[in-house]
């Protein structure tokens, strides 16, 4: 093979786009999508095989913001796209991103069934604690105190916790990375597009506009105290004292992913019609 | 006696009784016989052994109306058969057929003056091993039609198989005996005789023909999720769309199901789902998403009683409206309504055409009458229209998804294809894709959707117009097959009768309109809705430039050919 | 978690050359990244100085390259990345702001040029190749005389007063 017909290894400034994102200076996103651009690099994949699916809110944003084919659709229904397009083409590598709004509330049903269908996709949902696209209403991970316009005094609610219920609901794949953390995060997400099946990954990023008191999570946020596991019962018990700054790759499991065959067509048209005919 | 065209059948039953597979074999011995045919079923609400009647048109041409009065009933019980009250109708020339050990039948279908002869069905049945009254019942109707038994019994071995030697044994032997019990029995209504035929003919549903219609096309997509009374286009394709290399997925909600399709087709692959009301309305917001970002999509609804809820067995056409109207914005998309059994196949195809054609979603507006009715119909035509989108091809330079086009459809990229990357948004975008808020590129945009669709040329199939009558009958899907048999009828009255039905109700086609309703003096507007909905879109959209009446009632009763001759006959 | 970055394990010339170099190139499309930011949510003020900056780090990229001499630094990169640690030139990004000001900027990094002298400085402490000791103790160098150059650049601008994030206008949602 001579050198003209080998491609050049794509760096990370070629999975990104020309457009300057919207979202402000010291976002969390920001080094989320250093680390997709750094994970789609390392992985080699052709920009144009690789599709990034999200729904609306900030971290819904980002497919614009890649080089690759993207899909910027409507608020919590991004899974149900994904699962679609991957199912109907197989060949591509699909990146769905989403935050915790749009993941966890409104897409809450779509996730469960997500993670139960298990097609071979990546979920990153960029997880700030706060709608911040609409400025500042409580998320399903809001703690229960902080208080906003919408819920004076803080929610009193019980926080969704996402992990827990990737794993109950039979997610191939859970791990929870904190922006801060650029190589630990591409590490992750390389290992998380590279696992079978559907990989939820968490990646806490904090909201420097809304949520300026998570500046601290770079002080809480700390490694997993154990390995990741394929037990799905020692991963259960492992989460359920989670702390919810666990950093790390929870489970590591071993479901086979759900891709029924496309392309082999057994019969011709008109043989489906001869039950109809007379 | 003179025969006719056209004779009504019903037979009932309740909890096992087999009613439904009476009909169904009546069905297709009347098609072997060479006659046509249209069989639907109603039911009460219990999810099992509920009473049940099997509602039969059979006819010496294509029947799409609806049957009006029954000339032959056969009542294998008459457990809660009041219940089905105005549905099923009997006039004095009406035989009704009861078990002479059972119960009377109802008053309803008594006091019209209709004819009850009693047969010992139940007994009959007894008296052969493994018997079924079903069976009498259906010797009992085939002769009574005149069916000959060589026309009925190879199809019940057939159809019984799997049911061992023993079944299909026994069944022959009942229908035996319910000819023979049946012999003598006068029965003036016959069916004229079969045209010498031809033409190669098929027994299918509605919905299977919108399932077929949309392979044909070029559908090797569909996500599912179930509801009354759409189900069954999704069960057909299921199995069907993995044979050709597709796939069906189920999906939790309809939320899914629509973002599903979408997905698919964003990935390449012409995508469909189907559902009714409820679903359509779940759907709505992810329909304006396809519009916006120009993916095509094909969304059958399977009209029945609304609002809500509503009336699930039941077929209406109230869902006009939502299907016209019911995006968020300006969002012009395509919009067809098959206008019967048969053409369902052909006008889904059509649709599915149009929308990889245009790059927009498609709503087929079908109805539960259509849908879960099976006919007996010539065999359809192969037709040419298969979705051909329009894909980018060589990609240089920055790549416009949204670029500027004579006829506004710009060439799509699909994933994989290198150069031609972008991200496909339901914000308003730049002919580049990128979102933007600004006066030229959404007027740009909303422009273009716009005029991609009503610069098209849809040509004849936007409507059936038939005759140039000075009275015009305007009426859209599964009431065009009635309002043509009243046309037929008023016309031997001396009455013209002018028939417009369109297929293609979004976008409107002003020109096509005016040519079909040149010279009419008097419009009469015919729909199955309560707020008259088709009539407020006709006033919307186009001059009606006569007088116009409307004749217009909810569901869950079908509106007949005889109601429509009324209107037309008292409105000289 | 990362308070103290990992220690880098770097014990061949080329390694360090490549290492070295990656740094700067990190801080290049760093520095880049952060005027397009401060460009588009217009702070002229910032935009500019990170252009400086990243400049000024491309110049630093450039006499590495020279230092470097026939060491094929792109691939040496790759191969490198393991043996790097978690990077010391980790800005801070969340310490960034649409209203912040030339002081927060140079703060920035002042942090980015003292983490990697000490960086380099653990490295010369641990080298045993004689090579290495040389060149790590000219990576120390330069890295002593940015950090000198960042307090020079601080004497311009003082620290603002506890207002400077003030934005009379409340936020607007755009989705």
């Amino acid at each position: 093979m001579s050198i003209a017909n080998v491609a050049p290894a794509l760096k990370p400034a070629d999975y990104k786009s020309d457009t300057t994102p919207i979202w402000c200076p010291g976002c969390g996103d920001y080094h989320v999508l250093l680390s997709f651009t750094r994970a789609f690099a390392r992985l080699g994949l052709p920009p144009e095989e690789i599709v990034v699916v999200s729904g609306i809110g900030c971290s819904s944003r980002i497919p614009a913001y890649t080089n690759c084919y993207g899909f910027h659709g409507v608020h919590g229904r991004s899974l149900a796209l994904a699962a679609g397009l991957k199912v109907a083409r197989p060949d591509l590598t699909v990146v769905v991103a989403s935050g915790d709004g749009d993941g966890y509330s409104i897409g809450g049903n779509h996730f469960l069934h997500a993670c139960r269908r298990n097609v071979d996709m990546t979920y990153v949902v960029m997880d700030n604690h706060i709608y911040g696209m609409t400025k500042g209403q409580p998320s399903p991970t809001t703690e229960p105190e902080f208080d906003t316009a919408l819920s004076p005094g803080g929610t009193g609610l019980r926080p969704f916790h996402p992990l827990v219920i990737a794993l109950a609901s039979g997610a191939n794949f859970v791990a929870r990375c904190f922006s801060g953390e650029l190589n630990q995060t591409t590490d992750v997400l390389v290992e998380a597009i590279q696992h079978p099946g559907f990989s939820f990954v968490e990646i806490l990023s904090p909201c420097v506009t809304f949520r300026p008191d998570e500046r601290a999570w770079k002080q809480l946020v700390h490694p997993a105290p154990v390995a990741a596991t394929n037990d799905p019962g020692k991963a259960a018990r492992r989460i359920m004292t989670d702390d919810g700054f666990n950093i790390g790759i929870l489970y590591r499991g071993d479901r086979s992913p759900y891709q029924p065959p496309i392309g082999m067509a057994t019969i011709d048209l008109s043989e489906l019609e001869k039950e109809f005919e007379r | 006696m003179e025969a006719s065209s056209s004779v009504s059948v019903a037979i009932m039953g309740s909890g096992g009784a087999g009613a439904l597979t009476t009909g169904s074999f009546l069905l297709e011995a009347a098609s072997t016989a060479g006659w046509y045919g249209l069989f639907s079923r109603t039911l009460g609400p219990q999810i099992r052994g509920g009473e049940a009647a099997a509602l039969l048109r059979l006819a010496v041409d294509p029947v799409e109306g609806a049957p009006e009065l029954y000339d032959l009933i056969i009542g294998i019980d008459w457990l809660n058969a009041q219940r089905f009250g105005a549905e099923i109708q009997t006039g004095p020339h009406s035989l009704v057929i009861s078990d002479s050990g059972g119960e009377e039948p109802p008053p309803n279908l008594t006091q019209s003056g209709a004819r009850i002869v009693a047969v010992p069905m139940k007994d009959m049945a007894k008296a052969i091993p493994h018997g079924r009254p079903n069976m009498i019942a259906l010797g009992i109707a085939c002769r009574l039609l005149g069916l000959a038994p060589e026309q009925v019994l190879p199809l019940v071995g057939r159809q019984l198989a799997d049911k061992g030697a023993a079944a299909v044994e026994a069944s022959r032997a009942a229908i035996q005996a319910g000819y023979g019990a049946v012999a003598d029995l006068e029965f003036d209504t016959r069916l004229a005789a079969p045209n010498p035929s031809s033409v190669s003919r098929w027994l299918i549903s509605g919905n299977e023909a919108t399932a077929l219609g949309a392979m044909r096309g070029g559908v090797r997509f569909a996500a599912a999720y179930p509801i009354t009374p759409a189900t069954e286009i999704l069960e057909w394709l299921a199995p069907s769309l993995a044979k050709a290399g597709g796939v069906l997925l189920q999906a939790e909600d309809e939320l899914a199901a629509i973002n599903m399709i979408i997905g698919s087709s964003f990935g390449g692959t012409p995508a469909l789902t189907a559902t009714s009301g409820p679903g359509l309305s779940l759907m709505i917001e992810a329909l304006g998403l396809a519009t916006a970002a120009e993916i095509p999509v094909v969304v059958v609804d399977v009209m029945r009683g609304g609002p809500s809820t509503g009336i699930p067995t039941k077929s209406e056409q109230a869902d006009l409206n939502i299907a016209v109207y019911g995006l968020h914005g300006d969002a012009p998309h395509l919009v067809v309504a098959p206008q019967s059994v048969g053409d369902c196949l052909f006008t889904t195809q059509w649709a599915t055409y149009l929308a990889e054609t245009l790059q927009s979603p498609a709503i087929v507006l079908s109805d539960q009458f259509m849908g879960q009715s099976r006919a007996a119909i010539p065999r359809p035509a192969d037709v040419a229209f298969i979705g051909a989108r329009t894909v980018a091809g060589d990609i240089a330079g920055a790549y416009k998804r949204y670029a500027m086009a004579a006829n506004g459809v710009s060439p799509m990229a699909i994933p994989g294809m290198r150069g031609g990357q972008y991200t496909a948004d339901g914000l308003t975008h730049s002919e580049r894709g990128t979102p933007t808020s600004g006066a030229t590129d959404h007027l740009t945009q909303l422009d273009k959707r716009r005029d991609k669709l009503n610069g098209f040329s849809f040509g004849e199939h936007w409507a059936t117009v038939e005759g140039n009558g000075a009275l015009a009958i305007l009426v859209w899907g599964s009431l065009t097959g009635a309002a043509r048999e009243a046309a037929g009828r008023a016309a031997a009255d001396g009455i013209e009768v002018r028939l417009v039905a369109p297929r293609l109700l979004s976008p409107v086609q002003p020109e096509q309109f005016a040519a079909a309703l040149d010279g009419v003096e008097r419009i009469l507007v015919v729909e199955q809705t309560h707020g008259a909905q088709f009539h407020h879109y006709l006033r919307a959209h186009y001059d009606l430039p006569a007088p116009v009446r409307v004749l217009n009632r909810p569901g869950p009763l079908p509106i007949t050919a005889s109601e429509i001759q009324r209107a037309i006959t008292e409105w000289r | 978690m990362s308070k103290k970055p990992a220690e880098p394990n770097v014990t061949s010339l080329t390694d360090l050359m490549a290492v070295a170099y990656q740094i700067e190139i990190d801080a290049v499309e760093r520095y880049r990244l952060l005027a397009d930011q401060m460009e588009m949510h217009n702070n002229t003020e910032l935009t500019d100085i990170f252009r400086d900056l990243a400049r000024a780090e491309g110049l630093h990229a450039e006499e590495i390259r020279r230092l470097a001499g026939d060491v094929d630094l792109a691939k040496a990169s790759q191969l490198a990345a393991s043996k790097r640690g978690e990077s010391p030139e980790e800005a801070d990004m969340g310490a960034v702001h649409y209203m912040m000001t030339p002081w927060h900027a140079l703060q920035l990094a002042l942090g980015c040029e003292e983490r990697a002298l000490a960086y380099f400085t653990a490295i010369l402490e641990k080298a045993k190749d004689s090579k290495v000791k040389a060149m790590a103790a000219e990576l120390v160098e330069e890295e002593a005389e940015h950090v000198s150059l960042v307090h020079r650049l601080l004497l311009r601008y003082p620290q603002p007063d506890n207002t400077w994030a003030d934005d009379p206008d409340p936020p607007v949602p755009q989705d």
